[in-house]
C-alpha cells in the first residue's frame, strides 16, 4: 500500500504547488505507515522530479508515452488510472490548482470513486470512511465531509492551505518508469497550442501586487497604480466590480473566480473586500488597504491601513517611493 | 448548433456568509440568489455562439424548486429550452449530481443529434468541487477540458482557449465536446425588459431526478477562525506616505 501524490509539472519545471501536495501525502503516509510515492506524467518529467525526494518522495513514477507530449487531460487521467490499478494505493491526491482537480476528477470519474476537492485535513482513523476538511466558497467556508469508499481514496489539497516543507528524513526518491497503454482517443483534449502573452512576473506569482477596486473609478485611473506597482516590480491587480465595468481585463483580476494571490504584500486601493475578493488575496503576507471608509471590510481585514483617497495617497507613496530611490 | 448549459442557483453573499442553525447550509434569509458566476458566463457563451452560428440553447439545472427563477433569468437572455431537475435536500453530492444530469442530458438527446456543445461552469461558486462536469463527460464518452475562456466554432470542431500564467493554452477537439467555462470570457449581458417579458411564458420542463447516493457526505459547515489582528493604522490621507514606504522598506519589497 502506498500513497500516490500527482505532481504537475509544465514540460520539466515542477509546479511549486506540487510541493504542497507531497508535503501533505508525505504526512499522511506516514500516518498510515506507508510509503509516499510521486507521479509525474509526460514529456521532461525527469527533469522535474530532482525536488521530488527532498519533499518526501520514496519512489518517483515516471510516466512516459509517445503520445504523452503535451499536458492533456484525458491523457493525463487515464495515465493516472492505469498507474493507480498497477501500484493499487491507498489514497491519491494532487493539489488542487487547475491542472491538480481537473486530472483528479478524471481519475475519479473513471474509477467511478468519490473525490473531495480542496481537502486541508485527513482524519484516517476509519479506514472505510475518512473525515476530510475541505474549503467551500474559495476558503470563506469550512466542510467537514465524509470521504466513504472501499475503493482508493481520492481528494485535492488546496492550494495554499498548508506550506511546502522538506522532509527531515531522507526519501530515496528512486525512479520506476510506468509506460500506460493510451489510444489515439486521449489527444483529442492534448494542448495544441500555447500563446506567451507576457514573459517573467505574472499576478500569481508577483512579491508585490497593487490592487485597485471600484473606488479607482474608471481605467484612466489605473496610471498611478500602475506606475507604484513598476516602481516596486510588481503588478496590478483588480476586483470583480473592476473587470465588470470593463476598467481592466480579467486576467488581472483577484478573487475566487479570478487569480489567488500570495504575495509578500498586497496593497488594495479602494477595495471593499467582498468574500469574492478576499479569498483570492488573503493568501498575501502582508496586506496594506488604503481606503476612504475605515468600516471597509479590507481596512478590517488588513493588518495595515491607510484612511484616506486613493487618489491622493497613491500619487504620494509614489514620490517618496521615488525620493527614496534617488 | 444545438447547445447545452447546465446552471447552479447559489446565494449571491457580500462581506460575511452565515451558517444555519443546523451547520447544513449558508443562512440565506438576508442574502438574494444567483446563477453561479462562471455558469452566467457559459450561458451568454451559447448565446452568443447561436447569434452568430445559428441554432437553440437549453439550459438545464438541478436545484431546488425556486431554481426556476435562474432557468427564467436564462430566458431573458436569450436561452430557448428549460429543465429543471428539482431535489430537496439541501445538497447533492457531485457523484449523484453527475449521474442525474448524466441521465437528463441522454433524454433530451433521445431521438436527436447529440449537443454539439454542453458546457458547464468551472466550478460551482458554493460547494466548489470541479467534479460535475468531468464525470459527464466520461458518462458521454465526449471529450472535455475545463477552464476555459475562449471559444471558436469551426466545421464538426471547436477551438477552446485556456488562461495559464503568463498566456494561454490551446485545445483544438471534434464535437460533440464538453467545456468548462471561467468568468472573463464575456461580460454577461443584462435582460432587455422585452426579454424579461418573454421569460415569464418561458416553458420549464421539470422532471424528476433519480440518482443514488456517491461516496462523498456532508456533515456540517463551520466558518474557519478568523485571524484576529489589530489593523495598524499607518495615517490618514496622503500624510501616512512615508509611514508606508518604511513598511514597504521593512518588508523588502522596495
Amino acid at each position: 500500500m502506498s500513497v500516490l501524490v500527482l505532481c504537475d509539472h509544465d514540460r520539466g519545471s515542477l509546479a511549486e504547488a506540487s510541493l504542497e501536495a507531497l508535503t501533505f501525502g508525505r504526512r499522511l503516509a506516514n500516518d498510515l505507515g506507508v510509503a509516499c510515492g510521486g507521479v509525474l506524467i509526460g514529456e521532461g518529467a525527469d527533469n522535474a522530479s530532482t525536488s521530488l525526494a527532498s519533499y518526501g518522495a520514496d519512489s518517483v513514477y515516471l510516466v512516459e508515452h509517445s503520445l504523452l507530449t503535451d499536458y492533456g487531460p484525458s491523457a493525463w487521467g487515464e495515465s493516472l488510472v492505469q498507474l493507480v490499478n498497477k501500484v493499487n494505493p491507498t489514497a491519491v491526491l494532487a493539489c488542487g490548482t487547475d491542472r491538480g482537480n481537473e486530472v483528479i476528477a478524471h481519475l475519479a470519474a473513471s474509477l467511478d470513486a468519490p473525490f473531495v476537492a480542496n481537502c486541508l485535513t485527513a482524519d484516517t482513523a476509519n479506514p472505510s470512511t475518512w473525515l476530510m476538511t475541505r474549503i467551500q466558497w474559495g476558503g470563506s467556508l469550512l466542510e467537514e465531509s465524509e470521504l466513504s469508499t472501499e475503493q482508493v481514496k481520492i481528494f485535492t489539497v488546496a492550494h495554499h492551505g498548508i506550506e511546502a516543507e522538506q522532509s527531515e528524513s531522507s526519501n530515496s526518491g528512486q525512479q520506476e518508469s510506468f509506460t500506460p497503454e493510451l489510444d489515439e482517443s486521449v489527444t483529442q483534449t492534448i494542448v495544441a497550442d500555447r500563446v506567451v502573452l507576457t514573459q517573467g512576473i505574472t499576478l500569481s506569482t508577483s512579491p508585490v501586487v497593487v490592487g485597485g477596486g471600484r473606488g479607482v473609478g474608471s481605467a484612466e485611473a489605473f496610471a498611478p497604480l500602475e506606475e507604484l506597482a513598476e516602481e516596486l516590480n510588481g503588478v496590478v491587480g483588480c476586483s470583480r466590480a473592476v473587470t465588470n465595468n470593463g476598467w481592466r481585463p480579467h486576467s488581472d483580476q483577484v478573487g475566487q473566480t479570478g487569480t489567488r494571490i500570495a504575495p509578500q504584500i498586497y496593497i488594495a486601493n479602494g477595495i471593499s473586500g467582498a468574500i469574492q475578493h478576499w479569498v483570492g488575496a488573503m493568501a498575501a503576507k502582508n496586506i496594506l488597504a488604503i481606503n476612504i471608509d475605515p468600516e471597509a471590510n479590507m481596512v478590517a481585514k488588513a493588518g495595515y491601513a491607510v484612511i484616506g483617497d486613493l487618489h491622493q495617497v497613491v500619487p504620494a507613496v509614489l514620490e517618496e517611493v521615488r525620493r527614496r530611490k534617488s | 448548433m444545438r447547445l447545452l448549459v447546465c446552471v447552479k442557483r447559489v446565494p449571491a453573499p457580500g462581506a460575511r456568509i452565515n451558517i444555519t442553525a443546523d451547520e447544513q447550509d449558508v443562512d440565506a434569509a438576508h442574502l438574494g440568489f444567483t446563477t453561479s458566476p462562471h455558469e452566467e458566463c457559459a450561458l451568454e457563451e451559447a448565446v452568443q455562439i447561436v447569434e452568430n452560428h445559428g441554432g437553440e440553447v437549453t439550459v438545464l439545472t438541478l436545484g431546488p424548486a425556486e431554481a426556476e427563477e435562474q432557468l427564467r433569468y436564462a430566458a431573458s437572455v436569450g436561452a430557448h429550452h428549460f429543465v429543471l431537475l428539482p431535489v430537496t435536500e439541501v445538497d447533492w453530492d457531485p457523484q449523484r449530481t453527475a449521474s442525474a444530469l448524466t441521465k437528463a442530458i441522454q433524454d433530451l438527446e433521445e431521438g436527436n443529434e447529440p449537443f454539439d456543445l454542453v458546457l458547464f461552469g468551472n466550478e460551482s461558486a458554493d460547494s466548489g468541487g470541479f467534479q460535475v462536469g468531468v464525470r459527464v463527460a466520461q458518462a458521454l464518452s465526449r471529450p472535455m477540458v475545463n477552464g476555459i475562456k475562449g471559444i471558436e466554432i469551426g466545421e464538426g470542431t471547436v477551438t477552446a482557449r485556456r488562461e495559464i500564467d503568463g498566456g494561454f493554452e490551446v485545445y483544438e477537439m471534434p464535437t460533440p465536446a464538453i467545456l468548462g467555462i471561467k468568468e472573463g470570457i464575456n461580460l454577461p449581458r443584462y435582460p432587455t425588459m422585452k426579454g424579461r417579458l418573454a421569460s415569464k411564458k418561458a416553458e420549464v420542463e421539470v422532471n424528476e431526478p433519480t440518482s443514488e447516493q456517491g461516496g462523498q457526505t456532508r456533515i456540517k459547515l463551520h466558518r474557519p477562525e478568523e485571524k484576529v489582528s489589530e489593523t495598524v493604522i499607518l495615517g490618514k490621507g496622503p500624510e501616512a506616505a512615508p509611514a508606508v514606504v518604511d513598511l514597504l522598506e521593512e518588508l523588502g519589497v522596495l
